[in-house]
């Protein structure tokens, strides 16, 4: 660890460790003077860093883009998903956010469909069978029409694009009282039902990723909308009002 | 290390003219029968534009996959942060663009150091990929009457630049990602998340299967196929501060190279002009500020050196806006290895900005005053939020302050026309080959490459090798998987073993640190000799006093960066032997000794207009071979964007 300098923060993080799925976890709590201009993972990093010089195991966390697209940085922060500024993930959180003397608390993303693998990493596998369920179009290369065959309107496509920002991180299922994943399903349903493209298999997809999610042990939603306050990408819970009619609307119609 | 080289590789480009080989080759490949497809088992490495789309595309056409990533899911990989578009020769604009034009754009842009047969091919199948995309359901910008947007990009003066807001790497990959979760849903592909490739296992020189660690509890696994795709992006992470994601990592290419796939030029490495720049000692990764930010944003520095006033205390005639100055014609939107450059000599004069005088503004006062804060709101919106998020500055009253920063890495495994590196039944995609950007890539065009690479080159030209050989049955029994396995086994046994006091990640920073300062932007000989000796230096040092903790049989991620460190400090020897070797400036290749009065790059045709690419031998050695570049269709010339 670097001499203290002025204005550089002197932080008490606690972290959770665990060893792997079926240990017991708890807090570690160690003590941290660091810069405010460094993000909240190079603080980690610096954290890492402390504890190695003294022989002690890193804390494992995911993360790999650091520039907030990725949705591979996770991590409760103080209590909420991403920590406390709005429309920002964990990488691209700054500690100029947090008080000299602060007490910060660092959690795993908590919910029964991400088990955790150790300390502050968890398996978001569940996200990817949803997809698989029908979170795409059915295309095949090379049979596309030209570009412009089918002209999608714009205030279409700028909707379809605020639903496809989502990054699939899971801060929702984490913010959410029943660990719901309605915010992420109803993203890509809502960005496929905008399109011309998504249309012929609307109903299909609608029913499928529900029923994927509904099968990976995720909540129902209960319009707390703490899923949208937590989203790094302002995902807007009325995309979730458009899944619901596009699933009420597939369930009135016969199975193709 | 031997210099003289002592055979041609061939690039097994079809003959004829430019416009009809690739129309031609796809005629003369051998077919693998649709009913017999299945029985052919593919093997691809990385799920980012390139893996995603050949796993994808060959599952649609009927092939076993089976598709590996080191993140916990297949859409994370790194393309996903390519923020500025996508180039096609589209020409919805009218203005005058064609394959012909952004083939010879590409081929310029790359400062004549790429091939031409294949720069063509890409820039036929780019219009192919707008229409693959678009039906894929990737929300692109368009215009009110529905139909698709572009924007203009360094290096053309054409507008031909497909994008999704700043996002265009994310949806570009959420397409394909949606492709191959389309095929994994339906039992075609097998995909394997957190696992790493850590060896090539070859059986009669044939490529038939790879040996992985899983990240989750440290096992070796094998896995045996008919052919490898690597598509494991580039090497940027050997400078340890670059624009990739952390994971981004050499170890997959470096392997395969150990096993005989020749590595081409390594020295051609892109630093992107428009980064944030370092902030301090415990910077873990740079970040980009997109290409498009040039479009409006206005480069310049104070006129005098050591000028500490505000930015918006220096009036108009104190300012330089250099690249507008020097280069009229393509003003601020100069190619990325221009700007660069000139960012550099700059701050290198003690004109730079900013604390550290590592910086130039980009400005988006005028920009503004013209248009509007909504319009440049609506175009850069979440550029500007991310710059004020990291920088703590608003950049809609104080110009944004940016450096160059390592991005983008031209050099990879050598591949022929195919695809196939010299271990045959061995493909390399994307930004892990070195194929079509020459010295330089122009912006929009790697999603461009990767996408060729994966949706349309690989699934016509893998047949060559599937049908074109006998490929006798091979399981992971075989002495080669066990072979890897052990081999594999021990390097990373080794690693813990050291047991020393340095921590990995000081000496990442450390290798970067010397790369960086003899290998980034400028180069020359006395301080490429040095870096080969630091290197070399540091190595010893890492395998006698790196510590890694933890152990092999459990998630450690630890270990993980261990192994990939250890890699980059062999392949950082590499290119700085590839950049010592190369006697003349060229794209992101720029050697002090070679440049022009102006001080621009000064190319040696005679002398280097080929491809260098090296076979690693046995001791370590490495032997430098060379694929001479016949251009037929454009005339070599001196760059110019005046």
């Amino acid at each position: 660890m670097s001499t203290s300098t002025t204005g550089d923060l002197s932080l008490t993080v606690h972290v959770w460790c665990q060893a792997g799925p079926d240990q017991p976890g708890e807090f570690v709590t160690t003590a941290l003077t660091i810069s405010p201009d460094t993000s909240f993972l190079e603080m980690l990093d610096c954290l890492n860093e402390q504890r190695m010089a003294g022989g002690l195991e890193p804390i494992a966390f995911d993360h790999d883009c650091r520039e907030g697209i990725c949705g591979m940085c996770s991590l409760v922060i103080d209590g909420k998903p991403h920590g406390p500024e709005q429309e920002t993930t964990t990488c691209q959180l700054h500690m100029r956010t947090f008080n000299d003397g602060d007490d910060i608390w660092v959690e795993p993303f908590r919910a029964k469909g991400f088990p955790i693998l150790r300390d502050l990493v968890v398996d978001r596998g569940a996200f990817d069978r949803i997809q698989q369920a029908g979170g795409y179009v059915s295309v095949n290369t090379g049979s596309a029409p030209d570009a412009h065959a089918v002209p999608v309107p714009k205030p279409a496509a700028e909707e379809a694009f605020d639903a496809a920002a989502c990054i699939g991180c899971g801060a929702c299922v984490a913010a959410c009282p029943n660990a719901s994943a309605m915010l992420f399903v109803a993203a890509k349903v809502s960005q496929f039902a905008l399109l011309p493209q998504g249309a012929p298999e609307r109903d299909a997809r609608a029913r499928s990723m529900v029923e994927a999610m509904d099968a990976e042990g995720f909540g129902n939603c209960t319009n707390h909308f703490e899923c949208a306050a937590a989203c790094p990408k302002a995902i807007d819970v009325t995309h979730i009002a458009r899944l619901n009619r596009e699933f009420l609307r597939s369930s009135l119609r016969p199975r193709g | 290390m031997t210099t003289q080289p002592n055979s041609q590789l061939h690039d097994h480009v079809p003959g004829g003219p430019l416009d009809e080989k690739w129309t031609r080759h796809k005629f003369d490949l051998k077919l693998v029968n649709p009913a017999n497809r299945r029985k052919f088992e593919i093997l691809v490495v990385g799920t980012g534009l390139a893996g995603a789309s050949a796993a994808a595309t060959l599952a649609e056409m009927g092939y076993s996959v089976t598709s590996f990533c080191v993140q916990d899911s297949a859409r994370r990989a790194h393309s996903i942060a390519a923020q500025g578009g996508i180039n096609a020769a589209k020409n919805y604009k009218n203005d005058g663009d064609s394959v012909h034009r952004l083939f010879y754009d590409t081929i310029k842009g790359g400062d004549y150091r790429a091939r031409e047969g294949n720069v063509h091919r890409l820039a036929e199948v780019s219009r192919q990929i707008i229409d693959q995309c678009v039906a894929q359901g990737v929300p692109f910008a368009r215009e009110y009457g529905g139909l698709l947007d572009n924007r203009s990009f360094g290096g053309a003066q054409v507008a031909r630049t497909f994008y999704a807001r700043g996002q265009t790497g994310q949806q570009l990959l959420l397409g394909a990602y949606g492709a191959l979760m389309r095929q994994v849903g339906a039992g075609r592909v097998k995909l394997h998340v957190r696992k790493e490739m850590v060896d090539l296992v070859e059986v009669d020189g044939v490529a038939r299967g790879i040996v992985t660690r899983d990240l989750t509890n440290g096992q070796f696994e094998r896995w045996a196929g008919h052919a490898v795709l690597l598509c494991t992006g580039g090497y940027g992470n050997v400078f340890y501060l670059s624009t990739n994601a952390k994971a981004s990592n050499v170890t997959a290419a470096w392997r395969a190279h150990k096993r005989g796939a020749f590595f081409a030029n390594p020295c051609y490495t892109q630093i992107h002009p428009t980064c944030i720049p370092v902030h301090g000692e415990f910077q873990s990764k740079l970040t980009l500020m997109s290409e498009s930010l040039r479009n409006d944003g206005r480069v310049w520095v104070p006129q005098d050196g050591g000028d500490g006033r505000l930015a918006a205390e220096i009036s108009e005639g104190e300012r330089d806006y250099y690249l507008e100055r020097k280069y009229p014609s393509f003003g601020n939107l100069v190619p990325r290895d221009v700007a660069s450059r000139n960012a550099k000599q700059v701050c290198d004069a003690g004109r730079g900005v900013g604390d550290t005088g590592q910086a130039v503004y980009l400005d988006f006062r005028d920009a503004i005053q013209r248009d509007g804060r909504d319009t440049i709101q609506a175009r850069y919106g979440n550029l500007f939020d991310m710059y004020a998020r990291i920088t703590g500055e608003d950049p809609y009253s104080v110009p944004m302050r940016i450096f160059p920063a390592v991005h983008y890495t031209m050099g990879g495994l050598w591949v022929d026309y195919n695809l196939e590196s010299t271990v045959p039944g061995l493909f390399v995609l994307g930004e892990a080959n070195f194929s079509d950007h020459g010295a330089n890539r122009l912006g929009a065009s790697a999603l461009m490459q990767g996408l060729a690479d994966g949706y349309f080159v690989v699934p016509a030209t893998i047949a060559s090798h599937l049908a074109g050989r006998t490929l006798p049955p091979v399981d992971t029994s075989h002495e080669a998987f066990a072979e890897a396995e052990a081999a594999s086994q021990k390097r990373f046994q080794a690693l813990l073993a050291v047991q020393g006091s340095r921590t990995v990640d000081s000496f990442h920073r450390e290798l970067g640190l010397i790369c960086w300062n003899k290998c980034g932007m400028s180069r020359n000989r006395a301080g490429l000799e040095e870096a080969l000796q630091s290197i070399r230096s540091l190595r010893a040092a890492f395998w006698q006093d790196v510590r890694v903790l933890g152990d092999a049989r459990s998630l450690n991620q630890n270990l993980e960066h261990a192994g990939r460190v250890a890699d980059f400090m062999e392949f950082g020897e590499l290119m700085v032997n590839d950049a010592l070797q190369r006697e003349e400036s060229c794209g992101g290749h720029f050697r002090e000794e070679h440049q022009t009065e102006e001080n621009e790059a000064q190319r040696n045709d005679e002398g280097f207009c080929h491809v260098t690419a090296w076979e690693h031998r046995d001791g370590d050695s490495e032997q430098q071979h060379t694929e001479e570049l016949a251009f037929e269709s454009v005339q070599l010339s001196t760059r110019s964007y005046k």
